[in-house]
């Protein structure tokens, strides 16, 4: 239906559902979670379309590049819309058993505001709308950590904003530079007529160096493990899962469409710095005596993990890496979702104390263990899936060592994966009150952890999707 | 040209003054002025380069983002002091916490 | 989808439906959990029957489902699958019997049959693997649903010996996964096929696909507890009896020999892995394996350590028959994978049913148990003469194929190794035998439950003595048509070309 422009709709809708939500706070659940559903649709509708017809491209209000704002869907922005819709439906869920009255009002217009802003950055076409989005995600982001009020949530929300501001402000100074050398901002346009130049090269690395920051790649990382622990579990599972998966994206589209391909050295920088923050991640994870940092550290070390498929340039490697990070969201939310479970039962996070919690939490256990399956990477899982293919990569492109540190990251999210799960089975010293957690919320942790499993048995789908519009065959592959 | 290559050069400048700010400051007033500084910067910046050759119009497309851009610096800023209020409230202080040693 | 496509997937989900429901049932539902775990065991048995006599009469069953792509997930019943599928299945039936009367008033039993039935469905999705891909993802799920089953009694020592199982496992699961990976970029398939399928690719790639061939035998050598791999083994018998007897039997144990079996026969092929030199090292690793395992077993006064370190070598001279290049030896370690399965399933049982009905941990407190609990024993009796090897029972078969075998393929000194450790056997297994039968017993047993006149419940006596019989009735029979060493005759004969 050529009228029907399904990602123009997913990106209005959030914002009319934010508007209600705010203007209506009694109706605010039921609202969010009908513009939940809403969304799911219109992703599903625009993959349809996509598969239908290939690549789609909108224009808005109908002025066109260079100097109207462009919408453009391809497989890789459907991969990253669909893993929102996902990822988002199920946090959408689990708030409402979640929050109270008091929260929910704040809680679900800045949700649905913060959904808009993803949306829109992964169908947007040229730079500075993607700053703009930037900014707005940023934004909205901070002022859900806040949401749990306290000392550490205020403090954690006001180092991320500043994180936040600085490293949009790379990349803005960035984008002056890129418009001064090449004369616009539409990516298409930028693609046919960015050449190395010290200008172009300036501006790669100022907005290499702010989407690491909002990245938090090793060694930028140092503001996400209290940001994202001080926050509430889903604002947590969304900032792990999707928040910093955003600048993640724009610098993987930048790399693909427009910087230089004489950008190998930096691709092996990249490499070299995720390879350190899979290490540095993995082991600070184990020194954690609280599950909410741990899980925030392992948030650290995954991230690296997709920065490996930079040196591999090869169509494996970036299908690998994205795979794995659709693979984890899904579990990171779950992982969070299962975490948030357990703080409400039993009022800490301590992981010496879990007490038999298995037995009194089986769905919130099973689905914090089979989402750890997926980030360890064991079959059959997303995160399987996503090894597998970086390895082969890896060894494919002669770069085995690469596959080396994927296999130690590996080792090292099994030992606190297995580190939680065998606490959680044995009886602690002192046995204390318990507050039943709602329904909603183990069965939607569950249902996500689900999600991760299934995305290693029905991958070649998504796989598939992921190729429409020839992402990868762009000037950084081969 | 020349006077667009200077603008842009006292952009940079900023930028970068901001920047050092930013980090030395702990103070969180300090930080958010260094931020609105360093946004000053690349905006100067962005309307600099914006100078095309002598005597045509400038280029209209980065003055539209600037004004977009200090539309979503005073938002980011409002968002800021206020959360920076509330911060000195809870904490007694407006400064960020050192962070916990790695 | 058709019957026998659909076949494979059949026989997975007969353990893995009950299972998922089995984790729902409230604890007091007794009899529903009992019906759906005896009943889902009957029907994979009946279930595996039917393929065994489609297989016969030509029907060819496989499931595939693509995965990654350019990749399956194969699922395929070949004559070697069906040989593992076939123990599996029947000795899960009897295990069943035994866990349910084992575990009678214990807590947290809908969650140990539960993972019980998880375990099961990953060994048959182990045993029905058509290509290393399919193994690598069932062989993994194995060691994540056999945790729960180590740790399930909760305490301290529990959580530590599943961590070193976790240690062990994980680590060999990655080194499984980077051969299997590096195999497939050289390789570009890894469906099995018989005589391997390695052969042809270009002399180059020979130091590489040595280096690939130690990563394989070392992730699979985890689980088969070869030599230095094997440390977990002895701590994992914290587990209740049921889980030490289906691990060291049937799943965990048979999985690493099984894929072992693959590896060189399906991927490589036995006489391209000859070639290749890789042979030698592996049955000198068996063999120190053998002799290892026999030694630590003289040592251990505990009597599930002392079976574990006999597992330790039992399953060695399983790998010692696919290491030696013949089919005759070929045969001995085909037809050592069942044999091996039911005799020590029995001393297991066994051993399972001294302690619940009589206190009964280690050997010194075995005296004169013979007379107390008479069947019990006479089962353990049968079960380690067939270890040590004598006629006529199945060990012997085993170890007499394994030592023509060895004499065939020129390698006379494992005729030595294999002397040498029947010796050990029965310096470890005899002393235990004479004390129950011949010593008197002690005034009072460490902590006796009494079960009228009977000696143990139905449940627990059951099991071992089905398992003894099956142990005379693979020998005795040995010639019949369908016994396990026929099978192994018929798998050789595809894998040699005779």
């Amino acid at each position: 239906m050529p009228w029907l422009h399904w990602g123009v709709i997913a990106i209005v809708l959030p914002l009319a559902g934010a508007m209600s939500c705010f203007l209506w706070p009694r109706r605010a659940i039921p609202l969010g979670l009908v513009t939940a559903l809403g969304i799911v649709a219109c992703v599903a509708g625009l993959g349809w379309q996509l598969v239908e017809q290939g690549a789609q491209r909108y224009v808005v209000g109908g002025w066109g590049a260079p100097l109207g704002i462009d919408l453009y869907a391809d497989g890789l922005s459907l991969l990253m819309l669909m893993a929102t819709a996902a990822v988002g439906l199920g946090v959408s869920i689990y708030s409402i058993g979640y929050f109270n009255r008091e929260k929910a009002r704040y809680f679900w217009p800045l949700w649905m505001f913060l959904w808009a802003a993803l949306n829109a950055l992964f169908l947007s076409a040229d730079i500075f709308n993607l700053y703009v989005t930037l900014e707005l995600l940023g934004l909205a982001a901070v002022a859900l950590v806040a949401l749990a009020g306290g000392a550490e949530a205020l403090t954690g929300a006001m180092r991320y904003l500043l994180v936040s501001l600085l490293g949009s402000l790379f990349y803005l100074l960035g984008v002056a530079l890129l418009y001064h050398s090449s004369g616009s901002v539409d990516i298409a346009i930028l693609a046919a007529r960015v050449e190395s130049s010290p200008a172009v090269w300036a501006a790669v690395g100022l907005i290499s160096a702010g989407l690491l920051l909002k990245t938090a790649l090793f060694p930028l990382h140092f503001w996400l493990p209290s940001t994202h622990a001080s926050a509430p579990a889903p604002v947590s599972a969304l900032l792990s899962a999707l928040v910093v998966k955003a600048s993640f994206y724009i610098l993987l589209r930048l790399w693909l469409e427009i910087f230089p391909p004489t950008s190998a050295v930096l691709g092996q920088l990249l490499a070299l710095l995720g390879a350190a923050a899979v290490l540095w991640g993995g082991l600070q994870a184990l020194r954690q005596t609280r599950l909410k940092m741990l899980i925030a550290y392992s948030t650290v070390a995954q991230l690296g993990y997709l920065f490996l498929a930079f040196p591999l340039a090869s169509i494996t490697g970036w299908t690998g890496a994205l795979y794995m990070l659709l693979s984890h969201a899904v579990a990171k939310t779950a992982i969070f979702m299962a975490v948030g479970n357990i703080l409400y039962f039993g009022g800490h996070d301590r992981i010496a104390d879990l007490d038999r919690v298995v037995q009194r939490l089986p769905l919130t256990v099973t689905a914090f263990a089979l989402a750890g399956a997926s980030i360890m990477g064991l079959p059959p899982s997303g995160g399987f899936i996503a090894k597998w293919l970086l390895l082969e990569a890896a060894i494919r492109s002669g770069q085995w060592w690469w596959g080396g540190i994927l296999i130690l990251g590996g080792l090292l999210s099994a030992a606190w994966v297995f580190k939680v799960v065998g606490y959680a089975f044995t009886r602690s010293r002192a046995p204390h009150e318990s507050r039943a957690v709602p329904v909603g919320m183990e069965w939607s942790a569950l249902a996500m952890s689900m999600v991760a499993i299934l995305l290693g048995l029905f991958a070649s789908w998504p796989l598939a999707l992921m190729e429409i519009g020839l992402p990868f065959g762009g000037k950084g592959a081969e | 040209m020349i006077p667009a290559v200077l603008y842009a050069l006292v952009g940079m400048g900023l930028f970068a003054l901001g920047l050092f700010a930013l980090i030395v400051h702990t103070h969180l007033l300090r930080k958010i002025l260094a931020i609105n500084v360093m946004a000053s910067g690349v905006f100067l910046v962005l309307v600099a380069l914006a100078a095309r050759t002598r005597g045509a119009a400038p280029d209209p497309v980065p003055h539209a983002m600037v004004i977009t851009g200090i539309v979503v610096a005073v938002s980011a800023t409002a968002l800021a002091l206020a959360l920076m209020l509330r911060v000195s409230a809870e904490t007694g202080r407006a400064e960020l916490p050192e962070e916990p040693l790695e | 989808m058709s019957w026998d496509t659909g076949m494979p997937l059949l026989v997975l989900a007969s353990s893995l439906l009950p299972g998922l429901v089995i984790f729902f049932l409230p604890e007091e539902r007794v009899v529903t959990r009992t019906t759906l775990n005896l009943a889902g065991a009957t029907l994979k048995l009946a279930l595996v029957g039917v393929m065994i006599w489609g297989v016969l009469y030509g029907h060819h069953y496989e499931t595939r489902l693509p995965i990654l792509p350019g990749l399956d997930l194969v699922l395929r019943a070949d004559p070697l699958s069906i040989l593992f599928v076939a123990l599996s299945s029947i000795l899960w039936l009897v295990t069943t019997v035994y866990a349910i009367g084992y575990l009678e008033g214990s807590p947290n039993r809908s969650r140990f049959f539960g993972f019980f039935s998880l375990c099961v469905t990953a060994t048959v999705g182990v045993a029905l693997a058509g290509n290393l891909i399919t193994f690598l993802l069932f062989y993994e799920l194995l060691t994540l649903v056999t945790y729960p089953l180590i740790v399930h009694r909760g305490t301290e020592v529990a959580r530590r010996a599943g961590r070193t199982y976790l240690f062990y496992t994980i680590a060999g699961g990655t080194l499984l996964l980077l051969g299997t990976v590096w195999l497939y970029t050289l390789a570009g398939s890894l469906d099995f096929t018989a005589r391997g399928f390695l052969s042809g690719l270009d002399g180059a790639h020979h130091t590489a696909l040595v280096i690939i061939f130690v990563l394989l035998i070392g992730g699979l050598g985890v689980k088969a507890a070869l030599i230095p791999l094997h440390g977990w083994l002895p701590q994992a018998m914290v587990a209740p009896a049921p889980v030490s007897a289906l691990l060291h039997a049937v799943a965990v144990v048979k999985a690493g020999a099984f894929g072992i079996m693959r590896v060189v026969y399906d991927v490589y092929g036995i006489q391209f892995a000859a070639t290749l030199g890789v042979t030698l090292p592996l049955a000198i690793v068996a063999a120190v394996t053998i002799i290892y395992g026999s030694m630590r077993a003289l040592f251990q006064d505990d009597l599930k350590r002392r079976l574990a370190f006999s597992t330790v070598s039992q399953v060695a001279y399983i790998v010692l028959g696919i290491a030696i290049v013949g089919p005759v030896a070929t045969i001995g370690g085909l037809v050592h994978l069942v044999h091996q399965g039911v005799m020590k399933i029995t001393l297991f049982f066994c051993a399972g049913n001294l302690a619940e009905t009589l206190g009964i941990h280690k050997v010194s407190e075995m005296n004169g148990v013979g007379r107390r609990m008479p069947w019990t024993m006479a089962a353990f009796t049968i079960g380690t003469f067939g270890m040590i090897g004598a006629p006529p029972l199945a060990g012997f078969i085993s170890k007499w194929y394994l030592g023509v075998g060895a004499l065939d393929g020129g390698q006379g000194w494992v005729v030595f190794i294999l002397a040498g450790s029947s010796l050990l056997n029965a310096g470890y297994f005899l002393p235990i035998l004479y004390a129950a039968w011949f010593k008197a017993p002690p005034d009072s047993w460490p902590a006796e439950r009494s079960f009228g006149r009977r000696e143990t419940a139905w449940a627990l006596l059951a099991p071992p003595v089905v398992t003894a019989l099956l142990t005379l009735a693979a020998g005795l029979l040995a010639s019949a048509p369908f016994s396990p060493l026929q099978w192994a005759h018929f798998i050789t004969t595809l894998e040699y070309a005779l």
